[in-house]
């Protein structure tokens, strides 16, 4: 029954949805606004239980003294600063608007460090590619092949170094052929892949076949 | 002097003649300069039609017309056009709304009630002057039963959709079913029994989205597997997850594997927990874990978007086996470049099932195969007919 209920759930959802995509007429058409919103709620109210699963863990790092406790003793304060100054002294339900405590902390804390995180994938950008573009076999050559010509077609030095060349036929209409064409169909018949994969899972998870998501076997 | 000077003025004269010429010559081949010059009485617009809009859910009409010919781009006093409403020819007429110039369709979905009738009138503005159309009408607004503009979609459906059940059918009669290998996969093992042998731990991240993406979905099936390879060798398993909802199915599943293979003392609800829902602050969070814990093998598996990158290649830098999944094109490269084993695509899809050696799951993999095959055909025979110009064979494949 634990196990019956929620299958039937996916069976009954994953059909109103197919059925929904065809048919325009309501109660269908409404399905997809109404079930998101269920979606929206469920979440909300799931928020609470990572957070509170994150205190626990955190609370009992500290109290056990486990290795890398002070990085637990740092989410639980932060956690706890966050939630007081948004909830207790940043105007209420305006605790968004600008100037509040919770927008100081929102703008000159959380937003910094998000972003170094975001800055920091230039440099990990750099080390992939220095791996990648290694010329170790005849793929890794062709790959730093083309990586070298479009990114030398993307700058205007590429237009200048070959620009004794006629109109058409210079380095930054070569890196759009190799972006346009060859890169294109590679993506396009990933892509269909992944579709053709999306509907055998989708499939899978309608016919009650696929139940690993619910803890069962397949 | 007195010749020059008649000479200059006849030059003149020839000139300007030819300068008026050449504009009255410029302005023949205008289009639309058969309407009446500007400053000319407005003029309303004509073929006023009014219809059901197609494929809705009801409540909404499509009104077209042909564009007043007063209506040109030289004519910046043209305002444009209001449309104006009613239950009956004779009135009264209320407007439901105004289009710029040079539009020619209105959809009006203000109020309107299924399965009465509606007239239109669209009136041309040029200031305080106005020019109203013919009524048009009646036009019944009414929900339709079926979207016309996707029957491509729903016969694609049906075809693969009947093809993957009749390979589960047919593997379930225990027919043999040929898979080529997914190195991948066949590498799960390997990766956990060298995080046994190390006596280190085994990192699984299912991604930074929620239940409702397929991708986690995937990701969770493979989650299933590799916590039963875990519970079997007894390697030491932890799942950080950024969703609440992904955490608790994380831990229906991982529990169920460890029952399942007659573990459960083993399992304990700590080792799925819950980060952040933030996606850098995940990814940070994911980054102090494997830089201080050091696991021996990282899976990342699920929907990831710019933090695989930074979480590849700190797995990378602390020398973890690495195997990635994803659908998601743009991240496709960096797993490649930076994990040992990448699923790419279809491959992340059919983990599950590969891994599970069920014959219904694996039937449904041979259905998806030949549905490329399909797909292939398709593209061939596009290539030559579109190719060959005898018939726009794209838009056979075009979706509304």
């Amino acid at each position: 029954m634990k196990r019956r209920i929620p299958l039937l759930l996916t069976t009954l959802v994953g059909v109103i949805f197919v059925v929904q995509f065809f048919v325009p007429h309501k109660p269908f058409s409404d399905m997809q606004g109404l079930l998101s919103d269920w979606v929206q709620i469920i979440a909300a109210f799931a928020i609470w239980l990572g957070a509170l699963n994150l205190m626990r863990v955190s609370a009992e790092n500290v109290q056990r003294r486990e290795r890398n406790w002070p990085y637990a003793a740092i989410i639980i304060a932060s956690f706890l600063a966050i939630s007081v100054v948004g909830f207790f002294f940043s105007g209420g339900t305006h605790f968004q608007d600008p100037g509040t405590p919770f927008d100081w902390m929102y703008q000159n804390v959380y937003n910094p460090l998000s972003a170094t995180m975001f800055a920091m994938l230039a440099f990990y950008v750099a080390s992939a590619s220095y791996r990648a573009f290694r010329a170790r076999n005849r793929e890794a050559t062709l790959l730093l092949l083309a990586g070298f010509l479009v990114m030398l077609g993307r700058v205007p030095v590429g237009d200048k170094l070959s620009g004794f060349l006629p109109e058409g036929y210079r380095l930054s209409n070569l890196a759009d052929l190799i972006m346009n064409i060859p890169n294109k169909a590679g993506q396009r018949a990933i892509m269909i892949g992944i579709a053709l994969g999306i509907v055998s899972t989708s499939l899978r998870l309608i016919l009650g076949i696929e139940k690993s998501h619910l803890g069962g076997e397949g | 002097m007195g010749i020059e000077l008649r000479r200059a003025i006849l030059l003149a004269l020839v000139l300007l003649a030819g300068t008026l010429l050449s504009h009255a010559r410029v302005g023949a081949q205008t289009p639309g300069s058969a309407a009446e010059p500007i400053g000319a009485p407005l003029l309303p617009p004509a073929s006023v039609v009014a219809d059901d809009t197609p494929n809705d859910s009801g409540r909404s009409l499509t009104l077209r017309w042909a564009l007043s010919p007063s209506d040109r781009e030289e004519d910046g006093a043209f305002a444009g056009y209001q449309i104006l409403r009613a239950q009956s020819p004779e009135g009264p007429f209320v407007a439901v709304g105004d289009t710029p110039a040079r539009t020619a369709e209105f959809v009006d979905n203000r109020e309107l009630r299924d399965g009465t009738r509606y007239y239109y009138q669209i009136v041309a503005r040029r200031g305080d002057a106005l020019a109203p159309s013919v009524i048009a009408g009646p036009a019944i607004p009414a929900a339709q039963w079926f979207h016309t503009g996707r029957v491509n979609t729903l016969i694609a459906v049906l075809v693969l959709s009947g093809l993957i059940i009749y390979f589960i059918e047919h593997a379930r009669r225990g027919r043999p079913i040929f898979l080529r290998k997914i190195a991948g996969l066949d590498a799960v093992d390997e990766a956990v029994g060298r995080a046994t042998e190390m006596g280190k731990k085994i990192l699984f991240i299912p991604g930074t989205q929620d239940m409702d993406s397929v991708q986690t979905l995937a990701g969770i099936a493979i989650l299933g597997r590799v916590a039963r390879t875990t519970a079997t060798y007894g390697s030491a398993l932890e799942v950080p997850v950024s969703r609440s909802l992904v955490m608790v199915a994380a831990r229906e599943t991982v529990k169920e594997s460890y029952l399942a293979t007659g573990h459960p003392d083993s399992y304990n609800d700590d080792m799925v927990y819950y980060l952040t829902d933030d996606q850098f602050g995940y990814a940070a969070a994911l980054e102090g874990i494997m830089v201080r814990e050091k696991p021996a093998a990282i899976f990342l598996q699920g929907h990831f978007y710019a933090e695989a990158l930074i979480l590849a290649e700190n797995g990378n830098s602390i020398g973890a086996i690495q195997i990635a999944g994803t659908a998601e094109p743009s991240q496709l490269p960096f797993f490649v470049a930076t994990c040992d084993y990448t699923l790419i695509g279809e491959e992340f899809f059919v983990a599950g099932a590969y891994l599970s050696r069920e014959p219904r799951q694996l039937g449904s993999l041979k259905g998806q195969d030949l549905g490329k095959a399909i797909i292939l055909a398709l593209l061939l025979v596009g290539i030559v007919v579109q190719t060959a110009g005898i018939f726009d064979f794209a838009s056979l494949f075009v979706v509304q």
